[in-house]
């Protein structure tokens, strides 16, 4: 039994590894997503706002109103200077810009309909009690390509466990070879055991060198434990690989297994917080996006790396992904046929 | 453990046919297979003997692939019985068999040699790996890739395949059918070999040349029922007798002389099948009709198909 499931997630490990262009894509695709974000916050990446500011005179320069000349300090704000107001209005009008500022009247222009306008508008004129002075934060910050790091290991497990088992087995029942296994004394059950494992295997690999790579390149801390990081890829895994294998339970067409999956990584992807925080949106979304794999799973490894968060603390994340597996493994065996319907 | 390389302690005899005194290994009873409406299988009863090589033969579209798939157990069967040894079919059923498909693929970026150790493990029983690769003659692609191969190539590794685990039944599904005249007889060779190291084999083709020389026992298929039942030479001569004689030219029906015999047109060449030949070959002398290049042969299976359908085997 065991010996049968080796030999069939062995051969898939193989040609998993000799399939270089697979291989490659999956070390790369997160490199490249982390070469590109560290690019282009280079240099700090503060910019929350885009403030215009009319004569081409920048607040501090020459005469001022007195409530704009903070702005030049503000590490916050891009100041853009114009010529002319129409053109700085028109800015304003298509969201390249948040405000527009005449430092000579102290008249200023904004969009009511934009919360970036409005919220620069309160910084600006609201003022503070003397008594609320802000605290420095107590805990290590955390930049936002470290915030990032975590969720795109995570994507890419998602799309290499989605596709690289529901795509797979469905080109195999295709194409004849599930058929040929059928007619060995290979029993279903091994055969999606064989799968797991393998699937696993090549992810917590490949996760672990892009892991090495960008920690090496980019100087990325883990303030957990590694252990506890690689507990929550690996049951995260097992439940993306176990999604993978509802998706491929029967069908045989490529096209339509590729619909499906894009079906579920698509919302995952964006509603996983990998590139966001959902804390402003609406609770319905929030809500939506608890029942996905990829959240428990982003959540988990951004505990441990950014965090430093141990199995306690992960205790509920593991528990949801535990149980999400068994529940997509019951239904991929339940609904598995080696043949074309 | 049964070799199947060509040394003489492991030539055995061909099996009877049939029954044999232990009793058929396979059996079906009354088999129907109906996809939605369409009967594909139309009540088949077949006894196969251990060491026979059973025939199912028949054109495209006769049924003979879903029937042997419903006896392999990869179809269900809509009614009817399937035994092996006298009884339903096991879980060691699929230890004890060998299976060659029609059309399937090999998994991708394996070289033979992994294919073949891979299909050898998931069995309990294995045939030796050295054998297997002497036996179906793989020693010069071994460690090519899969997607490597030629078409040849490829039934080969697919017959090491079912041989993988020393089956003691090998269904042989078309494993000629796309290959050119000479691949087609080294494997015929192989199958020879096979068979006469003991293995019950059932092989379905739509190749008469197959079939007379491979086979002991022969089912001619149409239209998802048997027709016909027998040996090869049983089959024969049970329906048919004479001669054919065999014009390698077509001749017009207006050209045609009244002599003893039935004219047929098959591809490029005219046949008279006659009861005696002495006599249609006067009548052809007479008629003064070319006879250059004639033939003249015994009646065989692709005459009993044309005489028992009314169709030709291979269109």
């Amino acid at each position: 039994m065991w010996n049968r499931i080796w030999t069939i997630a062995k051969a898939r490990i193989i040609e998993f590894y000799r399939d270089r262009s697979a291989l490659g894509w999956n070390l790369l695709f997160p490199f490249l997503i982390i070469a590109g974000f560290s690019t282009m916050f280079a240099g700090g990446g503060n910019t929350l706002f885009t403030v215009g500011v009319l004569g081409a005179k920048l607040p501090g320069a020459g005469p001022v109103a007195p409530q704009y000349r903070n702005l030049r300090e503000a590490p916050t704000a891009k100041l853009v200077p114009f010529a002319s107001r129409k053109e700085a209005l028109d800015g304003l009008a298509r969201h390249r810009l948040d405000l527009v500022i005449d430092p000579g009247s102290g008249r200023y222009w904004l969009d009511r309909a934009s919360a970036r306008g409005r919220t620069l508008e309160r910084l600006l004129f609201t003022r503070m009690p003397a008594a609320t002075a802000g605290q420095p934060l107590s805990m290590p910050p955390v930049s936002y390509l470290e915030w990032l790091f975590p969720g795109v290991l995570a994507m890419n497990m998602m799309f290499s466990a989605l596709y690289g088992v529901g795509y797979v087995v469905v080109r195999y029942r295709k194409n004849g070879v599930l058929k040929r296994l059928s007619v060995t004394p290979t029993r279903p059950w091994e055969f999606l055991t064989a799968q797991i494992i393998s699937r696993l295997i090549v992810l917590l690999a490949s996760t672990g060198t892009v892991f090495a790579g960008c920690s090496l390149l980019y100087g990325f801390k883990t303030r957990g434990s590694y252990l506890d990081l690689v507990l929550v890829f690996a049951v995260g895994g097992f439940c993306l690989i176990a999604l993978g294998l509802v998706v491929a339970s029967r069908s045989s067409s490529e096209e339509f297994a590729e619909g499906l999956l894009n079906l579920i990584a698509l919302p995952m992807m964006f509603l996983s917080e990998v590139w966001f925080s959902l804390e402003g949106a609406r609770p319905w979304v929030r809500q939506i996006s608890r029942f996905f794999p990829l959240t428990y799973i982003v959540e988990g490894a951004r505990m441990v790396m950014n965090e430093g968060a141990g199995l306690f603390e992960l205790k509920y994340h593991l528990l949801a992904l535990a149980l999400m597996a068994v529940l997509f493994l019951a239904v991929g065996s339940k609904l598995f046929t080696w043949q074309r319907e | 453990m049964t070799s199947f390389l060509p040394a003489k302690d492991h030539h055995l005899p061909p099996g009877p046919g049939g029954t044999s005194p232990e009793g058929p290994i396979l059996e079906a009873n009354g088999l129907v297979k109906n996809f939605r409406e369409i009967r594909a299988v139309d009540g088949i009863d077949l006894a196969i003997g251990p060491g026979t090589c059973f025939g199912l033969l028949g054109p495209n579209g006769a049924g003979k692939t879903t029937a042997i798939e419903v006896i392999e157990g990869i179809l269900a069967p809509t009614a009817g019985k399937v035994l092996y040894k006298g009884a339903p079919r096991g879980p060691g059923f699929r230890q004890e068999i060998g299976i060659q498909f029609q059309r399937t693929e090999l998994p991708q970026f394996l070289s033979v040699r992994e294919t073949l150790a891979m299909f050898r493990n998931l069995y309990d029983r294995r045939t030796p790996l050295p054998e297997l690769i002497a036996a179906c003659r793989l020693e010069e692609i071994l460690d090519r890739d899969n997607r490597m191969i030629s078409g040849g190539q490829r039934q080969r590794l697919f017959l090491a395949m079912a041989l993988a685990n020393d089956p003691e039944l090998i269904f042989l599904d078309e494993p000629t059918t796309g290959l050119d005249p000479q691949t087609r007889r080294y494997l015929w060779e192989i199958i020879d070999r096979i068979k006469k190291a003991g293995k019950t084999i059932v092989l379905t083709t739509h190749y008469i040349e197959e079939a007379q020389l491979l086979c002991d026992q022969v089912a001619i298929m149409d239209r998802g029922r048997i027709i016909a039942l027998g040996t090869p030479a049983e089959l024969v001569e049970r329906y048919l007798t004479g001669a054919a004689i065999v014009l390698p030219v077509p001749v017009p029906p207006d050209r045609q002389p009244a002599i003893p015999g039935r004219w047929r047109q098959r591809q490029n060449r005219t046949e008279i099948h006659t009861d005696d030949v002495a006599a249609s070959l006067r009548g052809l002398l007479a008629a003064e009709v070319d006879l250059s290049g004639l033939t003249v042969r015994a009646p065989n299976l692709e005459d009993l198909f044309l005489q028992l359908t009314g169709r030709e085997l291979r269109p």
